[in-house]
């Protein structure tokens, strides 16, 4: 029962959220909408007993995703409206459903067809945490480690492509100053 | 009342629909990444909810995976929207197209 009702709460709330980001013309609130859907969403995974999951999907999306688009989001003009094209909204709405509809038919073939072993089997007696990480650093080491690579990469690529130039800064240079980098960055 | 798997799938569905329109409607590059984070999403509690009602960790450890996945893509689109932006001052998804195809 309390379970049916933390469900029904938490799936209504994690829908309007997304809905509001989706729908949204403001940058500011698409991502305060997206950041609350994301805890909403780690709700589900306390629901579901994986406490390590949830907790990882607070720190990770609200903590660190969510703060690098806030600040991304320094760098550009949000407030000026992008212009909306508005399409044909049945078939948007259409083709996404249907290939939702698709990703499920995808989780539930194996299910239906009993095709389903159990390949790591929950350990009686100890919580989550310690259950994720006897199978994360035992069966799952070499793809953990190429995450750990993969994300360095990406930290290396972000540094590098957003912090070119970050040294000159606009307004602390007089108009001459200005036209020159002008000028050097129309030769480039 | 019983929670089973499959309102996990129906609401995991209801998710990526929402976030599919996302990526089909917005012209504006900054909600478009949104869009993916909601389709990630959406895809892990189907995970979650798959590996809780079979009793099995692998789900939740793909999960992890499309976690870290999710945020080198944000590290790596950010830095390149910057870029663009600098260039073009303009994150209208029909000013990319650059290459008249």
């Amino acid at each position: 029962m309390f379970e049916a009702v933390a469900f029904y709460l938490f799936a209504f709330l994690t829908i309007t959220m997304f809905f509001i980001t989706v729908t949204t013309s403001q940058a500011l609130y698409a991502l305060s909408a997206l950041a609350a859907g994301m805890i909403f969403i780690s709700a589900f995974f306390f629901i579901l007993g994986a406490d390590f999951l949830g907790a990882v999907q607070i720190i990770v999306y609200t903590g660190a995703v969510m703060a690098l688009y806030a600040f991304g989001m320094m760098f550009f003009d949000t407030t000026r409206e992008v212009k909306e094209k508005q399409g044909n909204k049945y078939i948007i709405v259409g083709l996404s459903t249907l290939a939702a509809v698709l990703v499920v038919v995808i989780f539930a073939a194996p299910m239906v067809s009993e095709n389903i072993v159990a390949l790591y089997p929950a350990i009686e007696g100890v919580g989550n945490t310690q259950e994720v990480g006897l199978v994360l650093f035992t069966k799952y080491l070499v793809p953990f480690e190429v995450a750990a690579i993969m994300l360095l990469v990406a930290m290396v690529a972000g540094i590098v492509l957003a912090g070119k130039k970050m040294d000159l800064s606009i307004t602390l240079m007089n108009d001459a100053e200005i036209e020159e980098q002008k000028n050097k960055k129309v030769l480039s | 009342m019983e929670i089973g798997l499959n309102h996990y799938l129906v609401l995991s569905t209801i998710l990526f629909a929402i976030g599919l329109v996302g990526v089909m409607r917005r012209k504006n590059l900054l909600l478009l990444f949104f869009a993916t984070e909601i389709l990630l999403n959406a895809v892990n509690v189907a995970f979650a909810a798959i590996s809780h009602y079979y009793g099995d960790l692998t789900g939740q450890m793909f999960a992890f995976f499309v976690i870290a996945i999710a945020a080198s893509e944000v590290a790596v689109g950010l830095g390149l929207l910057i870029v663009w932006y600098k260039r073009h001052s303009s994150i209208d998804l029909d000013a990319l197209t650059t290459m008249k195809g």
